[in-house]
């Protein structure tokens, strides 16, 4: 019994760390995107509130919590605001099966694992939660009962789930060269210790991949179910206050968590490469090295956030058919022939030839 | 004991699924509390661009919408079809590799069929 609630306790403390990082991480984004902008542009960013405005996500956040909370008279109020709930609860809960770090080694002997449940279906799990989240856009959508409304969030679920497929292929051909495991922990500590990162082995299903994750997190170029011009501000037209919050928050995390899925399956999570492992392995003890190496993932996932940022001031929104047409028409038999290619490379590999 | 393989394993997403809920509804009770609220008939109408809202949002649209819908229930459902190979690649070898690339080589074939359909044909 005792074990048992040691376990509880350890998983809800990295339980409720993985949310306040994950907010926090969310939030500096927001400040990140616009200095990022600003950068880009040539221009300043916010730099009112705080120093360098470090200040602005706090009052961002607090402007929308003491916003009025208008629900229009004619939506369906109990969907209307299920619709942003689910929307955040699945955005939060695919962070539960990222590994953060190798485990910490603590006072009483125990190991102390940086990652909240190692599923042994850690991908079908992620999959699963991700295609969740587009109910809550579809009923957010439809709950509001604005033709505008209605029509983003049409527009949104059918993006999504078209660039699901080729995701999904994608996650196949990454499991079969790298060992045959769906669970993360296990491709990360694969790409270890003398392997090398997925992404040698995959390029192609990495940019895959990327390219489905920026059409999940509805980013820029393919932003369309919030494309200003043509659809008010698309689903969430309707939202106000901090049910608008939980949307653009939401949209913020799967950002943070497809970055981190990134850098943790293709890229090697916290595992660097060994020559640079070697310049401080035989110096620091093993929590140092643990901690060290979970600084690196971070600043995969930084980079990957920026790349995100990066695109979305670099290149313009899709039209409606170029985006369907690259889904199903490019991205799927380009996942399959990236399929076909990493099994008979996975077969020679494995000394069938 | 990070991965056991047994049903503990999945403790831990109920624990994730209860925080995320405990913040989901706090942040909407205190919206709720802390906004206020003056409630006017105008202001509860639809936004549709300024203009006077005519009828309601529960109109038939475009059947592409529900014809990619189903596509991707039949497409997703291959695709899962294909963890299994993947997941016991190297112990099936030759054999999962021939049958898988029948498998796929039959789905490309569905998949040219929905094109000379003109099922993902989206202008007219």
């Amino acid at each position: 019994m005792l074990i048992i609630w040691s376990f509880i306790i350890y998983k809800a403390i990295m339980c409720v760390a993985v949310f306040a990082v994950a907010l926090g991480i969310a939030a500096y984004s927001t400040w990140w995107e616009r200095k990022f902008a600003g950068l880009l542009q040539d221009r300043y960013g916010p730099k009112r509130a705080g120093p360098f405005g470090l200040l602005q996500p706090l009052a961002d956040g607090g402007k929308l919590f003491f916003k009025e909370e208008i629900i229009p008279n004619v939506s369906n109020k109990f969907l209307f605001i299920l619709g942003p709930s689910l929307v955040m609860i699945t955005a939060l809960m695919t962070g539960a099966v990222i590994p953060w770090g190798r485990p910490l080694h603590l006072d009483n002997g125990d190991l102390f694992h940086l990652q909240i449940t190692d599923l042994n279906i850690g991908f079908l799990y992620l999959l699963g939660v991700v295609s969740v989240g587009v109910y809550g856009i579809m009923i957010g959508g439809w709950a509001s009962n604005n033709k505008y409304a209605l029509l983003g969030a049409i527009r949104a679920s059918s993006q999504m789930i078209s660039y699901e497929v080729a995701m999904g292929l994608a996650v196949v051909a990454l499991i079969i060269s790298s060992g045959g495991s769906l669970s993360l922990n296990d491709i990360v500590t694969a790409q270890g210790d003398g392997g090398v990162a997925n992404v040698c082995w995959q390029p192609l299903g990495f940019i895959i991949f990327f390219v489905c994750a920026l059409a999940e997190t509805n980013r820029a170029p393919f932003d369309l179910p919030e494309c200003e011009a043509e659809l008010v501000g698309g689903y969430h037209t309707e939202y106000s206050s901090m049910k608008l919050g939980l949307f653009l928050f939401a949209e913020y995390i799967n950002m943070f968590i497809s970055s981190a899925i990134m850098a943790a399956v293709y890229f090697g999570g916290y595992n660097m490469p060994e020559w640079f492992e070697n310049l401080y392995r035989g110096s620091v003890s093993l929590d140092t090295f643990a901690l060290i190496g979970m600084v690196c993932f971070v600043a995969k996932i930084f980079i990957f956030i920026s790349v995100f940022m990066w695109i979305r001031w670099t290149i313009p929104r899709f039209r409606y058919d170029q985006l369907m047409n690259l889904g199903w028409k490019v991205l799927i038999p380009l996942s399959l022939l990236n399929l076909g290619i990493t099994a008979l490379v996975q077969a020679w590999r494995n000394g069938l030839f | 004991m990070n991965s056991t393989g047994t049903p503990i394993d999945y403790l831990p997403i109920v624990l994730m699924f209860l925080v995320a809920l405990g913040f989901v509804v706090t942040t909407i009770v205190a919206t709720h509390l802390l906004g206020p609220k003056r409630k006017s008939k105008v202001k509860d109408a639809v936004f549709e661009c300024g203009i006077e809202s005519k009828g309601n949002a529960r109109f038939p649209f475009s059947v592409k919408y529900f014809l990619v819908a189903i596509l991707f229930v039949l497409f997703d459902v291959e695709v899962i079809f294909m963890y299994p190979w993947a997941v016991n690649f190297k112990e099936l070898g030759w054999l999962g590799i021939i049958e898988m690339f029948t498998f796929i080589a039959l789905l490309l074939v569905g998949f040219y069929y929905l094109m000379a359909k003109k099922a993902l044909k989206w202008e007219d």
